[in-house]
């Protein structure tokens, strides 16, 4: 999808269109703008003014409009349309926090209702950015603050976030409705406490694979007393305990909660309480799935039957700290789950078979690779209806055990050809596995294979991974999402510049031979947005292979390669709409300066505000 | 077998055995080049020779709360500081004594322990070392067995000396 290149790209254009004052355009494609033509003929002085009819009617009509693509476009038609699309525009979503300023928002939407804001590149979630790095939501929370009393939603991704912000948002938006906060950081137990005290219509309260200090803070017991319009709470990766009591009090006056994710200090009791008190949850993130004390005989709860009497749940998840003679009472929701996501649990295939021999309307399943090959063999036996894939190393290091390899992989490409979207970690893996998922299921929009040890070739051949690759992006015609690993030559990027006509995300790793590598993705994948490259050999000339493309696309990534300052510095003088950093990956505060040649990592997007003026001392920005 | 832009192919030459049956190679992959400029001590230099099974940094790609939540060798406790912005957390099984604890202890929150004696608790720095144990007592570090205080320790909390309450 092309909406954030666009949106930036024709923001651009807009501006310097506007400068030159335009008249209206005469596009005839659209019978709207035709009738623009047509009524700025009748110029008669009747009021109302034809011009501000037209802005009406354009108004009702663009209510029905919410694809951002197709708002970029509108706004592109004339100042007029322009106007009015800012006017009627309630949702806003914004790749790269840096690309523009909290102002140039603020400026050109008056009535936001929703922000979606995202942050940091991802391989900052791999610890190769240093902390402190930057996306702070703190400039975003005070100009919306002022400019958006009826903002209801936000959605944070990998944002730093303190609890003043959370306070702030808490104390400036009456209306509020739906915080997420994905892979976020910088606040604690009390600033969620302000947010669950202060926002009376809150619905959702999303707290998703972020990093939540714990301040002792009884946040739960925060929640307002009296009947609560809560239909989203998840705190799964909060890693502290909470009150259940409150918990359970709350659960109880919130007759709209469909989705309740609890974290690891909720017990196999305490869950049961809870799903009998809320028989009408969707989803449900089941804690540590482990009982607080050992079973007492008669006083068993029946796990079983509270599953039973959840008819409605299609979506679980949790098993911290699961254990195994439990597992069995999900049975009864098996048949209707949609989605499971077992990736914290340590399960067998053993464990697994009586389960997702149940399991036929699975479409999102995540796991360890604990449930090896034959657990792979059982969900490709019995999961026809699965889209999304996802397989977690259990001991995530180069020379572990491989229980999962192409064996596993082949089963799934054959039993599940509506698949999507898989991510599969293993150590070994064969292009003859890799190839037949690509013929099996040409409905693969994202392929993320991660074969651990590092230059890996196929395990049997003994050649490089080349042709595998090569074969997803020929005969998955609609890959928009493609990470490589393994042993790889300039020849799999070649592929990839050949036939990767839709990918817009590519993420790359230990990997290819030369600049020639960089060049076929940079001339060859017209959509890429988004390009992260760690430890490989591109240098200078590669990223200068990209000039090009760098405007139109949200960022692209490379550290531990082979660029050298010179080379950065070019990019950065020859695009003065590209803001380009560099920076190492200690974050040494006793670095003002980069010395030396070696560039680390290099982190380069497009801005239409130049470059910002928060970077710490560890960035340079060229 | 050959080197291409110092790519090390070593993983592709035939030979009996499984692959990576060999020790892993260096932390750096071998196509950086040019002046390094990093402060880590292990490795950066190419003609120095690689460590064994060193973990890269990033590698697997896996988020940190996944790769802590699997790992059951771990044992992290909570360790807060009076007066101190922000909890730290440490992994107890990383030390094998008091001194090496109290050690970490001090680098993290940079402060000094007074010296510990059995009677008399930690006198000189004004800084109590106090922790949590599995029945919710509070009690001053070391007074009891290592071994014990690692499997019973729940959190850690550094008192200014002047608020450590005289029970302890």
């Amino acid at each position: 999808m092309t909406e954030e290149d666009s949106s930036a790209k024709m923001s651009e254009d807009v501006e310097r269109y506007l400068k030159l004052n335009p008249p209206c355009s005469s596009s005839s494609s659209s019978s709207a703008v035709a009738f623009a033509n047509k009524s700025g003929t009748f110029k008669s002085s009747s009021p109302p003014c034809p011009e501000h009819v037209l802005e009406n009617v354009l108004e009702s009509v663009l209510q029905f409009l919410t694809s951002r693509c197709d708002r970029n476009a509108v706004s592109l038609v004339c100042k007029s349309w322009y106007r009015v699309e800012a006017q009627t525009r309630f949702e806003v979503f914004i790749g790269n926090c840096y690309s523009l300023s909290p102002a140039r928002l603020t400026h050109r939407f008056k009535g936001l209702r929703s922000i979606v804001l995202k942050g940091k590149p991802r391989f900052a979630d791999f610890n190769l950015m240093p902390p402190n790095w930057g996306a702070q939501f703190a400039p975003w929370v005070v100009a919306t603050a002022k400019a958006y009393p009826w903002l209801e939603k936000v959605h944070l991704k990998r944002m730093f976030v303190t609890d003043d912000d959370l306070a702030l948002l808490a104390d400036s938006f009456p209306g509020f409705k739906e915080l997420t906060l994905v892979c976020c950081e910088g606040f604690g137990t009390s600033g969620i406490a302000v947010v669950a005290n202060k926002c009376r219509q809150l619905k959702v309260l999303d707290l998703v694979e972020s990093e939540v200090t714990d301040d002792e803070v009884d946040w739960i017991s925060c929640f307002p007393e009296g009947e609560s319009p809560l239909e989203s709470l998840s705190f799964d990766c909060v890693e502290s305990p909470i009150n259940f009591n409150a918990l359970e009090g709350l659960v109880v006056r919130s007759p709209f909660l469909k989705k309740l994710r609890t974290n690891r200090f909720v017990s196999l009791e305490e869950l049961h309480r809870l799903m009998v008190r809320a028989p009408q949850l969707t989803s449900l993130g089941t804690g540590s799935f482990s009982p607080d004390n050992a079973p007492q005989g008669e006083q068993l709860p029946d796990y079983a039957a509270a599953f039973l009497a959840c008819k409605s749940i299609v979506c679980l998840s949790g098993f911290r700290e699961f254990r195994p003679e439990y597992l069995l009472a999900i049975s009864p929701v098996c048949a209707n789950l949609t989605s499971l996501n077992f990736s914290y649990a340590n399960i067998s295939p053993h464990m697994l078979n009586p389960i997702i021999r149940n399991c036929h309307n699975i479409r999102v399943f995540w796991a360890l690779d604990s449930i090896r090959d034959e657990g792979l063999q059982a969900v490709a036996a019995t999961c026809k209806e699965l889209r999304e894939l996802r397989i977690f190393p259990f001991d995530p290091r180069e020379d572990s055990e491989g229980p999962v390899s192409g064996v596993g992989l082949q089963a799934i490409s054959e039993g599940c050809r509506k698949l999507e979207s898989i991510l599969y970690f293993c150590q070994r893996m064969t292009n003859e596995a890799v190839t037949a998922m690509s013929e099996n299921c040409p409905q693969l929009t994202v392929f993320r294979l991660c074969i651990m040890g590092r230059h890996r070739p196929d395990h049997v051949t003994g050649k490089p991974m080349d042709d595998g690759f090569g074969a997803i992006v020929k005969n998955c015609k609609k890959l928009t999402r493609l990470a490589v690993s393994g042993l790889l030559t300039d020849e799999a990027f070649s592929y990839i510049g050949e036939y990767g006509k839709l990918i817009r995300t590519l993420s790359v790793a230990f990997a290819g031979n030369s600049d020639k590598a960089l060049r076929y993705v940079l001339e060859g994948c017209p959509k890429l947005q988004k390009l992260e490259i760690r430890d490989s050999p591109f240098g200078d000339a590669g990223l200068r292979s990209g000039m090009h493309r760098y405007c139109n696309m949200r960022f692209v990534w490379l550290s531990s390669c082979v660029l050298s300052l010179g080379g950065c510095r070019d990019v950065a003088q020859a695009l003065p709409n590209v803001v380009v950093e560099v920076f190492g990956s200690d974050g040494d505060d006793d670095d003002d300066t980069v010395t030396g040649d070696y560039v680390e990592t290099l982190y380069l997007y497009r801005s239409l505000d130049g470059p910002r003026k928060d970077a710490p001392k560890f960035v340079t920005i060229l | 077998m050959e080197v291409t832009n110092g790519l090390n192919l070593k993983d592709t030459e035939l030979r009996l055995g499984l692959p990576g049956a060999q020790e892993e190679q260096q932390l750096e992959v071998s196509c950086v080049r040019s002046n390094n400029k990093r402060k880590n001590n292990d490795s950066t230099e190419e003609s120095a020779p690689p460590p064994a099974k060193t973990q890269i940094v990033g590698w697997p790609p896996v988020r940190s709360n996944r790769k802590n939540n699997n790992n059951k060798n771990v044992s992290y406790v909570k360790v807060s500081m009076d007066g101190a912005p922000y909890l730290r957390k440490i992994d107890l099984k990383m030390y094998k004594n008091y001194p090496e604890l109290l050690k970490a202890l001090e680098n993290m929150f940079k402060f000094t322990v007074g010296e510990y004696s059995e009677r008399e608790g930690y006198k000189g720095s004004g800084f109590v070392p106090t922790y949590e144990d599995k029945d919710g007592d509070w009690m001053l570090v070391g007074d009891v067995p290592w071994d014990m205080f690692s499997s019973s320790c729940q959190k850690l909390r550094i008192m200014k000396g002047s608020e450590a309450p005289t029970a302890l």
